[in-house]
Order: structure tokens, then C-alpha cells, then sequence
């Protein structure tokens, strides 16, 4: 039998289907709430590192450490370390959302420093106090930095879910241990064209989104060099 | 749960043997250390064709974009159906992964490299092949080692992870004592993977700090002084 049989008749019963829709949902989830959390998270973190110049250093040596841990070992130690079922799906949320703030410290951190003084000097001018300041002034013109970070832990994050099927929690992941356990290449194809596809779709949102959020770069090229002369 | 870590660490049974310590790191170590020396002699001569020549770069890019979002799981289970051999499919998944970072810091690295430098070398009659090896390579050194680095840190998870398909190494703690439900067998093998990812990540950390050229660390030094001024 040729592989596009076997391919056929996997998607051919009703069953794989309904499974394949369940993990790519779960997956989806798994994946980007902690893309979310783990970017609220590193912001919170700039901004510490920002009012606080001394803890910077200790932020970012913290941050490496972090990114340096093996995936697998991150899994299976977080459920001791919080008290969580090691079926729950929140540890697999949990680790995700550590690797992506790990990653985006650094580049939130040296996004909020290209922010030009002139600009927050300006801005606590017109009387911003600093909270909102940071919110509305310095984040946005963060933005474009920011996006190439979250763009990078996106797809990492996506990739690395399937990990978490060792530990039970997988999304697509899960395809891959049944296709290993029952000797049977088509849910692991299947599984691996749907996480590409995923990583494919979402790094397009992210550059649409971070278009929308940046409407200044938008600006006609004319018009930029007028401003220059 | 510290009682089981200390437990484990203290019994004499798991330092001996084919599933003790030592032989458990020598053998991740020895993927690890295989793994780069494929993905190396795959990938840094294409990454130097490429950044020395400038063509290519666009697909260079895309493809290693495709392969980071490649599910680890994924591939090493696909691989182990295809070859039925858990060392062969897991090297082979192993170099896969490891080749796109290397690949991007070589190009990466070449690309870095001061146009004024690369044209001074060309006006003082060096020869492509010279202006490679004397000029470009020793400039672009940090960056390269820079993506070794970041292969090194995929290698040490991915072989973790691999040995879901019956890899030894430090991943064998935290499969089978997952399947046995023993924590501390777990969090042992935990630490263990993300200890040796550390210490990997110093050593070529200060490996690359060493090689940067004499004289490219006077000029940044110089540049530092200047900006400080």
C-alpha cells in the first residue's frame, strides 16, 4: 500500500478527523496563550528593568538561564514546582510562557532604550505621567522591535508544544506518539504539515498585526522626505 | 520532593552501570558532540559560499525559518518509522535541527563584516580565497560560534527528547521515570540535561569570547573609549 493510500484512509475515517480538528484547536491553544502571557510578562519585566537600572543585569543573565533549559526538562519539573497535575494542561502553559518572556527581555529591553529621550521628554511635557507614558508612548514605539521577538517565539512556541505529548498535554504532539505506538506514518505526516502550517499562518497574523499596531512606518515615502528637507 | 532529588543523587546504584550518571552524560554528550560535527561540515561551508558570494541568501533565510518551526517530536518519530533504528533516526533528526542555526550565524557573521575592510583587502591585491580566510572568516568568528551556540542548546533538548524512540542518554531518566512514576529519577535526570546545557553554553561562551580577533577587540575597545569621550 503507497502512502497516499494510507494518507487517504486516515482522513478517510471520521474519527482521525474530529482528532486531527481536536489537537490543532488544543495546540493552537497551547501555543498562543502562553505567546500572550509570556509577552505581558516580558513587557512587565522591561519595565522594571527600565525604572530599575541595577536589576537589569540579573534580569538578563536570569533570562539566558531560562532559555537554556531543555525543553523536556522543563515539562517534568514544572508540576512539582507549582503542585499541578502532571496531566494538566497548564504546565505545558506554564513553560511556554517562561521561554517566550525569556526571549522577548532582551529585545523589549533594548526597544524601550531606542525610544529617543526627545520623544519621553516631550511626552511628560504635555503632562503623561509615567504609567501611561509607558503605555501609550514608549510600548507603541517599541512595537517594531518587540515584533521581531514575538514573530521567533511564536514559531518556537508552536514547535515545542508537541514536546508536552510526553507528558500527556501535546495538541498536535499527540499525533506523533500514536503514530510511533502504532507503527503508522500518517498522523505523524499529517501532524508535521499542520504545526508548519500553524507556524506559517500565525508569523503572517504577527506581521499584519504589527502593520496595524505601527501606522507611522506606514507613512508615504514623500512625505518622510519632506520632513527630512 | 528534595528528600527523592538528594535520595536519588546519593545512591550509589545510579552512578554505576549502563544507566548510571556518567555513562548517561557521555552518551548525551556524545550525540550532542557527533550531531554538531555533521551539522557543522554541512552547513558552515554553504553558510560561507553564501555570505561570501551574497547569492542565495533569501532561500538560505526562508529554509532555515521552516526548519526552526519543525516539530521536534515530530521529525524523530517520522525518522525512527522511516529507518527503524532509534540511534540513526535521532542523529539524523538531531543534525536537521542543528544545521539552521549554524547556517544563520556563518551567514550572519559574513554579512556583518565591514564593506570598507573587505574593499581595503581587495585594493591591497588579495585574492577571493584570501580575502575569505584572512579577512572575513576571523572577523565574522564571534557570530559563528554564536549559532553554534544556539545549535548546541537544540541539540542538548532534541537529544532529551529523543529518547521517547529509544535514544539513551540523560533523556532515559526523564522518560522512564515518568513511565514509573518515580519524581525523583525525574527531576534528577531534569537537572542533569539542563546542568549540561549550562556548562556547554559557558564553555563555548568563553570559547567565543577568546576568539575574537586581537585586533577587533582593539577597535571596539577604541569605539567604546571614543563613545564614552
Amino acid at each position: 500500500m503507497s502512502f497516499l493510500d494510507e494518507l487517504g484512509q486516515y482522513l478517510g475515517s471520521a474519527n482521525n478527523r474530529e482528532q486531527i480538528v481536536d489537537t490543532l484547536a488544543e495546540h493552537c491553544y497551547l501555543a498562543l496563550l502562553p505567546l500572550v502571557l509570556g509577552i505581558v510578562l516580558a513587557i512587565a519585566i522591561g519595565w522594571l528593568g527600565r525604572a530599575w537600572p541595577r536589576a537589569r543585569g540579573v534580569i538578563l543573565v536570569l533570562a539566558n538561564l531560562v532559555y537554556t533549559i531543555p525543553s523536556l526538562a522543563l515539562f517534568v519539573v514544572i508540576p512539582s514546582l507549582i503542585g499541578t497535575k502532571m496531566l494538566d494542561s497548564i504546565n505545558v502553559v506554564v513553560a511556554l510562557t517562561l521561554y517566550t518572556a525569556a526571549l522577548l527581555v532582551r529585545p523589549v529591553l533594548d526597544a524601550l532604550d531606542a525610544v529617543p529621550p526627545a520623544v519621553i521628554a516631550s511626552a511628560t511635557a504635555m503632562g503623561y505621567r509615567p504609567a501611561r507614558r509607558f503605555l501609550t508612548v514608549e510600548l507603541p514605539l517599541a512595537v517594531p522591535v518587540l515584533a521581531a521577538g514575538v514573530r521567533v517565539a511564536s514559531v518556537s512556541n508552536i514547535s515545542l508544544v508537541s514536546v508536552g505529548a510526553l507528558i500527556g498535554v501535546g495538541g498536535l504532539g499527540v499525533l506523533f506518539t500514536d503514530g510511533f505506538q502504532r507503527e503508522y506514518f500518517s498522523p505523524i505526516v499529517v501532524g508535521i504539515v499542520l504545526t508548519l502550517l500553524l507556524a506559517l499562518v500565525v508569523d503572517l497574523l504577527l506581521v499584519l498585526l504589527r502593520r496595524l499596531l505601527t501606522p507611522w512606518d506606514r507613512t508615504p515615502a514623500p512625505v518622510k522626505t519632506e520632513v527630512a528637507a | 520532593m528534595i528528600g527523592e532529588i538528594v535520595d536519588w543523587f546519593t545512591s550509589s546504584a545510579n552512578w554505576q552501570g549502563a544507566d548510571g550518571v556518567p555513562t548517561r552524560v557521555l552518551q548525551h554528550l556524545g550525540y550532542v558532540l557527533l550531531a554538531l560535527v555533521l551539522a557543522s561540515v554541512i552547513a558552515v561551508p554553504i553558510g560561507l559560499y553564501v555570505g561570501h558570494t551574497g547569492r542565495g541568501g533569501v532561500l538560505l533565510v526562508g529554509s532555515g525559518n521552516v526548519i526552526r518551526a519543525l516539530p521536534t517530536l515530530g521529525l524523530v518519530t517520522f525518522l525512527f518509522l522511516l529507518f527503524t533504528d532509534s540511534d540513526v533516526a535521532a542523529i539524523i533528526g538531531l543534525v536537521v535541527l542543528a544545521i539552521p542555526p549554524i547556517l544563520a550565524g556563518t551567514y550572519a557573521g559574513l554579512q556583518a563584516v565591514d564593506r570598507a575592510v573587505v574593499d581595503a583587502a581587495e585594493g591591497m591585491g588579495m585574492r577571493g580565497g584570501q580575502r575569505l580566510w584572512q579577512i572575513e572568516v576571523p572577523i565574522a568568528l564571534p557570530l559563528v560560534l554564536g549559532g553554534v551556540r544556539n545549535a548546541v542548546l537544540q541539540l542538548v533538548a532534541t537529544a532529551a527528547v529523543a529518547a521517547y524512540v529509544g535514544l539513551g542518554g540523560l533523556g532515559r531518566y526523564l522518560l522512564d521515570g515518568l513511565a514509573i512514576l518515580d519524581y525523583g529519577e525525574v527531576a534528577a535526570g531534569a537537572i542533569l540535561t539542563a546542568l549540561l546545557a549550562i556548562v556547554l553554553d559557558i564553555v563555548l561562551a568563553t570559547i567565543q569570547r577568546a576568539l575574537v580577533p586581537r585586533g577587533v577587540r582593539l577597535a571596539e575597545a577604541g569605539t567604546k573609549k571614543e563613545v564614552e569621550a
